[in-house]
């Protein structure tokens, strides 16, 4: 991976809009709050609509489509999180998820900003990284957390499950390792598509040459989202797997376990 | 006055500091001067020895077969008292801390100072027949509580008894929620305690006898001819507890006779421990540090004395479990906690009281609550935070909210409400029923479930949509004729508790002048609450019969649900709660006692929902309210943080009798790894507090593991989850209980 991997970065990055009153906006799919499986401790989770990936696997197919979701200010949205702030200030904070957040770079920037510098939260994104080669450095600053999503390790395999390339994602990771970023590395388990011994060994392999890796997890496939794929009348391609056993879910942890990486 | 001490060449209280508590009574002062408060993890406990395995297994066995036949057996030939019965054991070879109920293990008692009534229909329910000479001696000779109290009873009370509008009066049965100071008896000893209520009771002999200092008199002969018999009782086991406990073990056994003789003799709908743990650690610390005693034998008297407490039981009727099912019995002790000089009452036998969990598997009794605080040690908070993960068996109120009213020394009779142990007690009102009062004022008194005119005067509402101004007016009026009506009901089934049913052995753990609060309490809160927010914020309109009688609503628009952290909604659910309040202050109350409320309703949420009709918010017919003061079922869709938010808006002033709120989620829901769970709901309890939330029962359960066990009931004997205020067996609940419990909002998120 060389910088000039990012001279031609991938992707477009969604221009910035406004309101009616002309508050910086975006188009937010839901909020939780409350989530304990999205970062460290209780989260306000905002999801926000758009993404370039097609995953299979995708259980929230609803937030594919930028316009799906709701147009919402900056503001707003800031005093929905303030209502929790000192609650998320000792138990967790602020993550922001998707669809794709990088998508809407301009809108979520602002957010994260206020979040920070204002309600004084631990800040985590939830991302595949894919349009980061766009953004400087500085973009990250008040970034404490990245939970990298890492769909496949082989790049013919990636763009089968994903629609798009690999490279921007492990670019990414490369990046945040060297900017000493902290980073959990988040790994659907998929059984015949994500599952291959030697895909996981050369996953882990990777994953042990980055710096700032806190966590790995694998995160077992689930039908949950099916429904929506009918509703919104995609083929849903996935219908004949299962969610993996105990014992496959536990080999994989085993191999990233091995190499000393925390695993969840 | 004389101290146990000197009477005694086994000097039971050498080593312990302090001197106030050594001339008069007082246990809050013997535990400030001489504990050890414990501020790490759980790490110094011990499991189960092979020892208590065993008893475990042995009562066991018993429990599964009383679980086929519903009663064990009965011991119906002779009325309960603190000496009716021979000693009984489980083993007594294997047992370290004894005495039964009766005579054996599991054998229920019948106590018809309570009601004649009810024994009958409870022995007939389960087999078993009323010896006749029980039957003859109250039928002709001396007359029972539940007899006096419908001498009095007026028609409108038997009206509202009858359309469910108040349920669950204790006028037939046990009032209970009084709690004893049992550790009198282990720190004092017997005779002791008869001295000094002796010369209490001296110190009235010049007064004018008027009724009440006639009344205090008679009640404190009783209470004196109780503590004799307590000391009988104790003396069948082969203890002479008329002297002060000397060590742990005998700690152990002297405060739980002082239960027992109180079960013996009162079947009361909860009856409380109270405080016992960290006043225990005293005692094992001292065995302890005099090498007497090792961990595991400490942890062995604690399990012994729980097995104990797991089997209490009382004869109910059908109708009874109906309303409060699984055979409670709210053996409640209460956990943890500060004290006002900002030490913490946590103790190493608090982590003992809950390891029990673990040494016998999760169980509902006793029901242990704990005391929380923001201040508590991290590691007693992530050791509950750990035990309600992996057993769903406890419940936290906030001692932020209760120290400030109650001091350090309380505990919680039944559910949620506290009192001060050994100072004060409560009258027990049951509750009314908040939605349908709503529905009472829509038909002018007219109930919606059998067209009965309940109350003369009137006037329906007989416009097609319904005004919010309009119906608050009816509202406060049938508000009004309902707390009248209600401290009249409350009034009478006291008077005649005190003159029949009199707790004298409980009260003889107390001290002469208490403070009596008179506790009564509403369900529906969240149905009036949703009612009042659709006919406010969207349009109602009123479905009518042929007579005219309001019988449902279509709501046009939507409307802001109560459990969604939105104070559109949340503010009329704190503005009921005040007001019904205030309208129960301005009544005469029996025995000048405090009146106060509980937003509650255990498992008799379902009972309510049956007997209420339609409701504005769009509930149907028969439909169960949510459980204490949770929002309804689904409804609080933005989670477990919003939906705790609503619920802490809710002012316990106005409540002093305890606010109840189940939560429900999903192991997963809480975090990925036990280390993540544990600290996460030791924070969200943590915030809950903070929010002046009151109380959190934590049920963290599988949905698929319910429904599975609802099918195969023999393989979860011990599947453990919270309702409102209390723990229950789930397959000892009802089938319809069952489902509400699993309809219930699970918090997928939490």
């Amino acid at each position: 991976m060389t910088e000039n991997t990012r001279v031609m970065p991938l992707g477009v990055i969604t221009p910035a809009c406004v309101d009616e009153q002309g508050r910086l906006s975006g188009f937010v799919h839901s909020f939780e709050m409350g989530s304990a499986v999205d970062g460290p401790g209780m989260r306000f989770v905002l999801f926000v609509s758009g993404c370039q990936f097609r995953c299979l696997y995708c259980h929230n197919p609803d937030t594919i489509k930028i316009h799906n979701g709701n147009m919402m200010s900056v503001n707003q949205i800031i005093e929905e999180i303030d209502e929790y702030a000192s609650f998320l200030r000792f138990a967790g904070g602020l993550t922001i998820s998707g669809g794709e957040p990088l998508m809407q770079a301009h809108f979520i920037r602002e957010i994260i900003y206020l979040a920070k510098h204002d309600l004084h939260l631990h800040t985590a994104l939830d991302t595949q990284g894919f349009l980061a080669a766009h953004l400087e450095d500085e973009w990250f600053d008040d970034i404490d957390l990245v939970l990298l999503d890492i769909k496949h390790i082989d790049p013919d395999k990636h763009l089968a499950l994903t629609l798009q390339p690999l490279q921007p994602t492990l670019d990414f990771a490369h990046r945040l390792s060297n900017m000493g970023k902290k980073m959990w590395i988040r790994y659907v388990l998929v059984p015949g598509y994500t599952d291959a011994f030697d895909d996981v060994e050369k996953l882990a392999n990777f994953i042990s040459t980055l710096q700032g890796v806190e966590r790995v997890e694998v995160l077992p496939f689930h039908k949950m989202g099916e429904h929506k794929w009918d509703e919104l009348g995609y083929k849903y391609q996935l219908k004949a797997v299962s969610p993996p056993s105990p014992e496959l879910v536990k080999r994989v942890i085993g191999q990233f376990s091995q190499r000393g990486l925390t695993v969840c | 006055m004389h101290s146990p001490e000197e009477n005694s060449d086994q000097q039971p209280w050498k080593s312990f500091k302090g001197n106030s508590w050594k001339t008069s009574i007082d246990v809050r002062d013997f535990i400030q001067q001489n504990y050890s408060p414990y501020t790490d993890d759980d790490s110094f406990l011990t499991p189960a020895t092979d020892r208590t395995k065993q008893l475990w297994i042995e009562i066991s066995k018993l429990i599964e077969q009383e679980r086929l036949k519903g009663v064990l057996d009965v011991s119906s030939e002779i009325g309960s008292s603190i000496t009716a019965h021979k000693p009984g054991y489980i083993n007594k070879n294997v047992e370290l801390i004894v005495g039964l109920q009766t005579d054996a293990p599991l054998k229920r008692a019948i106590v018809p100072n309570g009601g004649l009534r009810m024994v009958e229909a409870g022995l007939e329910a389960y087999g078993f027949e009323l010896n006749e000479t029980v039957k003859e001696a109250f039928q002709r000779y001396r007359k029972d509580h539940n007899q006096g109290v419908f001498d009095v009873y007026s028609p409108d009370i038997l009206a509202c008894r009858r359309s469910g509008i108040i349920t669950g009066l204790p006028d037939a049965y046990g009032r209970g929620r009084i709690v004893g100071d049992y550790r009198r008896v282990a720190l004092y000893g017997v005779d002791f305690l008869i001295i000094d209520k002796k010369r209490e009771k001296a110190e009235l002999d010049s007064a004018a006898f008027s009724e009440d200092i006639l009344r205090t008199r008679e009640e404190m002969s009783e209470q004196i001819r109780a503590l004799d018999e307590l000391k009988q009782m104790a003396a069948s086991y082969g203890f002479d507890i008329g002297r002060a406990a000397t060590t742990a073990q005998e700690a152990v056994q002297w405060t739980y006779f002082g239960y027992l003789a109180a079960i013996k003799e009162q079947n009361g709908a909860a009856m409380s421990i109270g405080r016992i743990s960290t006043f225990l650690d005293i005692y094992i610390q001292r065995d302890i540090d005099g090498g007497l005693l090792d961990e595991s034998s400490a942890q062995e008297l604690i399990d012994d004395l729980v097995i104990k407490l797991r089997i209490v039981r009382f004869l109910r009727t059908p109708e009874y479990d109906l309303l409060f099912s699984g055979d409670p019995a709210w053996v409640t002790e209460a956990i943890g906690g500060m004290g006002e000089d900002g030490r913490t009452l946590v103790t190493k036998n608090s982590f003992r009281f809950l390891n029990s969990l673990y040494n016998l598997g999760p169980a509902p009794e006793p029901n242990l609550t704990v005391l929380w605080s923001n201040a508590m040690p991290r590691g007693f908070k992530d050791f509950c935070s750990k035990v309600s993960i992996e057993t769903s068996a406890i419940q936290y109120e906030s001692d932020d909210l209760m120290r400030e009213h109650w001091g350090d020394d309380y505990a919680i009779a039944c559910c949620v409400s506290a009192m001060r142990i050994g100072k004060q007690m409560q009258f027990f009102g049951a509750r009314c029923n908040l939605a349908k009062t709503m529905l009472y004022a829509i038909n002018g008194g007219v109930d919606e479930k059998s067209s009965v005119k309940v109350v003369d005067g009137f006037e329906p509402i007989t416009s097609e949509y319904l005004d919010y101004d309009e119906v608050i007016e009816k509202f406060e009026a049938m508000m009004d004729w309902l707390a009248t009506t209600y401290i009249k009901a409350l009034n009478a089934i006291h008077y005649m508790h005190d003159k029949y049913h009199y707790e004298r052995i409980e009260m003889a753990l107390h001290d002469r002048d208490i403070l009596r609060t008179m506790a009564c309490g509403i369900a529906g809160l969240s149905v009036a609450a949703d009612s009042l927010s659709a006919i406010k914020h969207a349009k109602v309109r009123v479905l009518r019969d042929e007579q005219g009688l309001a019988t449902d609503f279509a709501i046009e628009g939507d409307y802001p649900a109560y459990g969604n952290n939105d104070d559109r909604v949340d503010q009329i659910a704190v503005w009921l709660v005040e007001t019904f309040m205030e309208k129960i202050r301005k009544h005469k109350t029996y025995r000048n006692s405090v009146p106060t409320q509980s937003v509650l309703t255990i498992t008799s949420n379902v009972v309510y929902g049956k007997k209420t009709g339609n409701t504005p918010d769009g509930r149907r017919t028969g439909e169960p309210f949510a459980p204490g003061a949770n929002a309804m079922n689904g409804r609080d869709a933005k989670g477990f943080i919003a939906s705790g938010a609503s619920v802490a808006k809710l002012p316990y002033d106005a409540a002093l009798d305890g606010i109840s709120w189940t939560a429900t989620c999903t192991e997963g829901a809480l975090g990925h790894t036990l280390s993540d769970q544990v600290s996460n709901l030791s924070n969200c309890v943590d915030v809950f507090c903070n929010a002046k939330g009151f109380h959190v029962n934590v049920n963290v359960l599988n949905r698929d593991t319910l429904l599975d066990a609802m099918e195969h009931p023999e393989n979860y004997p011990q599947l453990t989850l919270r309702v409102s205020g209390y723990a229950v067996n789930f397959i000892k609940l009802t089938r319809e209980q069952q489902l509400d419990v699993i309809n219930r909002t699970f918090h997928l998120h939490f």
